[in-house]
């Protein structure tokens, strides 16, 4: 049916040839066919970045004014795309685009603007200027919808130029449109505005926001989206008025459109904070659990989408999805992206009610073909028994019988898994050992080696043979890699101080190598700690090396406070695939922070201390920039910042990613600083655990030595050391590859 | 939003490029040819380089691409790239490589049209044919400044999906409700998830600006109903109680329902009324999900036994569960076989079965299959000896098939009533199809 037939025209052509065609066909060519096809090549080569293209500049602008429009919008397409290698050639089109803008025609109109404001070179923003102020006032939607957008356009070509201007002013007065589609144009482009200034601010108040709910329906679904992240501008003032709210956009939960859904579940989620009746929270995150399970049933891409922000919104409302574990059982077909994260959510999900279940299925997923969706499976029954310690047996038994299954990558997968079974539970379930020891020479992968070691090390006293296991792979110590000759050192420390006789003679010869014949830093530091420690008190190098260690735990993925507050304000963004705190995968993104009012909820933080988040009256400004009750929404151009949402975080402020209970909320004013700063400064032995946490992974408990209340974590990304390596993805790289 | 918007053929042949921010740079094309076209290991549709993010779908043969800088809408950018895919397949019938070069100046003007800085604008496919076309003559409509006006009217008004002059001599609407029913069922013969993703489609063939109310055997409904309470509230979605006997009385819980933009969801959310304003022709009215009471329409019982290492003997019976006056029509049972598998012998009741060494299956076809009725395959797969022996991972049996006039959920439509002010009659037809969704049987 394909009608077009223009498959011929698609292919690499010669300048001086075009312009032959193009000027061909003279007063014969009624119809303009013969250069018709002449552009539709020349776009041809446009698209497969033949810049030759750009020397038919001059004659491409001839055809501008042809009375066609089909031949019009091929030119507009052509300036779009040279004009800026070629600026001053395109200046020949500007009186043609300006004319254009005064056409009786509004499609003309619109087309004219839309083009004009594509152009990156200054005569062409400067000249859209003035139009733009009529156009924004035409009588036609359509060319007002399209001057509503063309704001933001100038914006991202000249950020300055527009705020010494009214045109924002101007934008802002737009609200007021009776046209919805109009009025959802308006918001995505002081949103855009928004996101890409330093200096300005969006407020909406209640009246607005209400207003702007109640528009929903009359708008495309697109536009639809647009006034719901708008609504994120929103602060309620009164809890009654965020419930009232959010029950009011509850219905859109129903759409077809994914990004209608997301958009809000955000916004219910953000408004949420503002509620206080925990009844309304319970059957607000009911109203969540269905949508977020039916968008299952759409494209792949979504379906991981949503169910990357399962991941997200589980850890701040658990109550959201607790009864649906099944739906989160993979199919066979799934993309491996989809299983994966499934896989997480179902480890999520499991509790002791319903892990027998999981556990059968994740053994039928432990027998599939994909390598990394099997590793994944078994690693997640490790971290089963882990999280859940009544089912820990049950899960072992479960890991043991794949391991006989005598499948290499299975096993390696377990032996990690197994080594942190028994750092959560020390001397218990060691009949399980003699398994690990029976497979240990199908081990080739360096995180596996050093795990079984580990086990060795830990356990040198109750293992038989544990000075020749280790002797085996001290003799080829040179050659593995870091991660195993440190697991190497500290296995043999352990065995001398378990069993000196056996011990005495490998030590001396590990700490040489360790301190001498080695280049890691890590390695020698270590091998020399462990020398003096051992010459100066073997009693205290017992305590030290062998004494108590915290447990861990096997939250996955569990963000810090903050961060988790960040994505919940970002739901169904990109920022939600990664699970990292937005700056640094999006480094330009301009952050979104959960704002003070009389009806912000506290959050709860666990360890009971009360929450750092100091609530301040609103400022002066916030208030009078949400008192003009004639427009919709308030955005206001100012030189210094006036509200809240513009104070940036104090440069030194020591609170970085990844820290552990830190506050809560970006400290508004500077009372606000000085208290998180305080309380940063008491929490920091806390702070200090969560940092060690990152540098003691490999080796258990090496590192410890703090408060031993404290837990460590394994993640999930710590785990992922056979990851081929991404270059060039920098912080981003590993997520990229699934 | 969006910065551009890429396609490439399956080549890495760049097909399309439209840039509507200047951060959407041409270098972009090659660099996504490189890392994910042409690099394997890539498997997530999202990648972000740097500042870069590039969302794709693969449809057909091309690569459908969208550009961002910084924290997009992922959602909303998924949505359009398949937005973009209807569109093309409702302009050119089917949307891959041939249809693209054949249309490319085409593809370049719609989406000049449909995004505007990035951002999606109208993209109701009845809107945009008004004035973009295949055939560059009709463009001349937009011409006339009183047509525009017609089309600018409709590209932003609240029924953007509906022209206002519709007229047909014969009012008639057709309702397919459709079903894919999920089942998961392990070794041992439990059901470890059942459900039904249902699809409402209506063709609307009606004149002016017709209202219409759809009503189905919605438990809340029905209970809303009988309680004349109607205080909407979803919550009672939990409630257990009585949940047996309204089934038995013929209503059905929708676990969930997703609407097309026409449906008024305030009206639906406050009294589970089904109130909207139709696209003319084809468009799909909603979608739900069940998970209660799921008729299974297949009862499946394999039986598969590795001897040795050199056979597998498989002995598949297979069950209809529904009345004995429908029928299944195009059923298809997939058995894999082992990797390794040499050749096969199969025997059938029924149908016609046959091994498909490329997909390491045997297919087992029954083009109609009555109600009620019972049918057994018993096969054998002769297995070449490999010096390196490793497990058949034993993927699951699967089943694909339709069965017309039947509901797994037991939904059914219970009223269409269409309103005009010119109170014309119209027709009314409803069919009921039940598909395989994703129908495995673990073994």
């Amino acid at each position: 049916m394909s009608s077009g037939g223009d498959a011929k025209l698609f292919a690499r052509g010669k300048v001086a040839e075009l312009r032959q065609e193009l000027n061909s066909g003279g007063k014969k060519d009624k119809n303009y066919s013969a250069k018709k096809i002449a552009l539709k090549k020349i776009v041809a080569n446009m698209t497969m970045s033949n810049n030759d293209m750009v020397a038919l500049f001059p004659d491409v602008i001839d055809c501008m004014t042809l009375p066609s429009l089909e031949i019009k919008k091929m030119c507009f397409l052509f300036l779009v795309n040279y004009s800026r290698l070629k600026p001053d050639v395109a200046l020949k089109a500007l009186p043609i685009l300006v004319d254009d803008m005064e056409d009786t025609n509004p499609l003309v109109r619109a087309l004219a603007l839309r083009t004009i404001s594509y152009v990156h070179v200054r005569e062409f923003v400067e000249a859209t200027f003035q139009p733009l102020k009529h156009l924004m006032q035409d009588n036609d939607p359509y060319v007002r919808k399209t001057a509503a957008f063309c704001v933001a356009k100038l914006y991202e070509h000249d950020k300055k130029m527009v705020e010494n201007s009214d045109l924002i002013d101007r934008l802002n007065r737009m609200l007021k449109d009776e046209n919805p589609t109009v009025v959802s144009s308006v918001l995505a482009s002081l949103v855009d505005i928004w996101g890409r200034s330093e200096s300005i601010s969006l407020t909406i108040d209640y009246v607005s926001a209400s207003k702007l709910v109640s528009i929903l329906p009359d708008c495309s679904e697109w536009g639809q989206s647009y006034i719901l992240e708008a609504l994120m501008s929103y602060v309620p003032q009164d809890t009654a008025e965020a419930l009232l709210l959010a029950e009011r956009i509850a219905p859109r939960l129903s759409h077809s459109n994914s990004a209608v859904v997301l958009t809000s579940c955000r916004v219910i989620l953000y408004l949420m904070n503002y509620i206080a009746d925990e009844k309304h929270i319970t059957s607000l995150c009911r109203k969540l659990s269905p949508p977020l399970v039916t968008l299952l049933s759409k494209p792949p891409e979504v379906q991981y989408l949503a169910l990357r922000n399962a991941i997200l919104i589980l850890q701040k409302r658990p109550e959201v999805l607790r009864n649906d574990i099944r739906v989160f059982f993979c199919n066979y077909n799934d993309p491996i992206y989809v299983k994966v994260t499934k896989l997480e959510l179902m480890f999520m999900l499991t509790t002791k009610e319903n892990i027998s279940v999981v556990l059968a299925e994740l053994r039928e997923y432990a027998t599939e073909i994909d390598v990394h969706f099997v590793r994944k499976a078994v690693r997640a029954i490790g971290k089963l028994a882990i999280k859940i310690e009544s089912a820990a047996k049950q899960c072992i038994d479960t890991l043991l019988e794949l391991v006989d299954a005598k499948i290499p990558y299975i096993i390696q997968e377990a032996t990690v898994v197994i080594r942190n079974i028994f750092r959560k539970y020390p001397n218990k379930y060691e009949s399980i050992i003699s398994h690990v020891i029976r497979n240990i020479d199908d081990l080739d992968e360096p995180e596996a080696k050093a795990a079984v070691i580990w086990i060795i090390g830990q356990y040198a006293d109750r293992i038989e043979n544990s000075d020749g296991l280790l002797q085996d792979y001290l003799a080829t110590f040179h050659d593995e890699t870091v991660e195993v000759q440190l697991a190497l050192l500290t296995a043999t420390v352990k065995l001398f101080i378990q069993r000196p006789t056996k011990g005495q003679q490998l030590v001396p010869q590990v700490l040489k190598w360790c301190t001498e014949e080695t280049d890691d830093p890590d390695l020698r530091d270590r091998g020399y700690m462990y020398w003096r420690l051992l010459s100066t008190d073997p009693a205290t190098a017992k305590q030290v090396v062998m004494g108590q260690k915290p447990p861990i735990t096997a939250e996955s993925e569990k963000l810090d406070p903050r961060t988790l507050e960040e994505l919940c304000l970002n739901v169904g963004t990109l920022a939600t695939v990664y699970l990292k705190p937005i700056h640094q995968v999006f480094r330009a993104a301009r952050p979104r922070r959960l704002q003070p009012s009389p009806a912000l909820q506290r959050p709860r933080i666990e360890d009971g201390t009360a929450s750092l988040l100091e609530y301040n009256p609103p400022t002066a400004n916030l208030a009078s920039s949400s008192t003009s009750n004639s427009g919709l929404a308030t955005i206001t151009t100012t030189g210094n910042p006036i509200s809240p949402i513009n104070a940036p975080p104090p440069p030194n402020f020591p609170v970085g990613p990844g820290s552990g209970p830190g506050p809560t909320a970006a400290p508004n004013t500077s009372n606000d600083a000085i208290s998180a700063a305080d309380s940063y400064f008491n929490g920091i032995g806390s702070q200090q655990m969560a940092a060690l946490d990152l540098g003691g992974r490999g080796d258990g408990g090496a590192g410890s030595g703090g408060a031993p209340q404290t837990q460590f974590v394994v993640t999930q990304n710590q785990q992922q050391g056979y990851q081929p390596q991404y270059a060039g993805g920098a912080a981003t790289g590993e997520l990229l590859l699934l | 939003m969006l910065s551009g918007i890429l396609i490439f053929n399956q080549k890495g042949e760049n097909l399309i490029f439209r840039a509507f921010r200047s951060d959407c740079r041409p270098r972009l094309a090659d660099i996504f040819r490189i890392q994910v076209i042409s690099n394997p290991q890539v498997r997530s549709p999202i990648l972000t380089l740097g500042s870069t993010t590039f969302s794709h779908v693969k449809h057909e043969n091309i690569y459908l691409v969208a550009v961002t800088k910084s924290n997009a809408n992922a959602a909303l950018v998924f949505e359009f790239l398949y937005r973009l895919i209807v569109l093309g397949r409702s302009y050119f019938g089917k949307f891959d490589e041939e249809a693209v070069k054949n249309n490319f100046v085409l593809i370049y003007e719609l989406l000049d049209e449909i995004l505007d800085f990035g951002y999606p604008q109208n993209t109701e496919t009845d809107t945009l044919k008004m004035y973009i076309t295949t055939e560059g003559v009709k463009s001349a409509i937009a011409n006339s400044p009183t047509d525009s006006s017609r089309i600018t009217m409709q590209a932003t008004g609240a029924l953007s999906w509906r022209r206002s002059d519709i007229k047909y001599r014969k009012n008639e609407a057709f309702v397919d409700v459709i079903e894919d029913v999920n089942l998961l069922m392990s070794a041992t013969g439990t059901v470890l998830r059942a459900d039904v993703n249902g699809q409402i489609v209506m063709r609307a063939y009606l004149s002016g600006t017709p209202e219409c109310k759809f009503g189905l055997n919605d438990r809340l409904l029905l209970d809303n109903g009988e309680s004349s309470g109607g205080n909407g509230s979803r919550g009672g979605f939990s409630g257990a109680a009585g949940k047996a006997t309204r089934a038995a009385a013929g209503s059905v819980t929708l676990e969930d329902c997703q609407f097309h933009q026409c449906v008024k969801l305030g009206r639906f959310d406050s009294d589970r009324i089904i109130s909207f304003v139709p696209p003319d022709g084809e468009f799909e009215l909603m979608r739900y999900r069940a998970t209660e009471n799921v008729n299974l329409p297949f009862k499946v019982h394999p039986i598969v036994r590795e001897i040795g290492t050199t056979k597998v003997e498989y002995s598949v019976a297979i069950k209809a569960n529904y009345s004995a006056k429908l029928f299944a029509t195009n059923v298809i049972v997939r058995i894999p076989t082992p990797l390794n598998t040499a050749s096969t012998t199969e025997r059938t009741s029924q149908g016609r079965a046959k091994y498909e060494p490329e997909h390491n299956n045997i297919v087992w076809k029954i083009p109609r299959f009555s109600g009620q009725s019972e049918f057994v395959l018993n096969a054998e797969a002769t297995l070449t000896s490999m010096t390196h022996q490793k497990a058949w991972s034993r993927p699951p049996l699967s089943l694909s098939f339709s069965i017309l006039m039947f509901t797994s959920s037991g939904l059914l439509v219970r009223y269409l009533k269409v309103f005009e002010k010119s109170n014309y009659s119209s027709v009314k037809w409803v069919r009921y199809m039940t598909r395989a969704g994703s129908y495995e049987i673990r073994f």
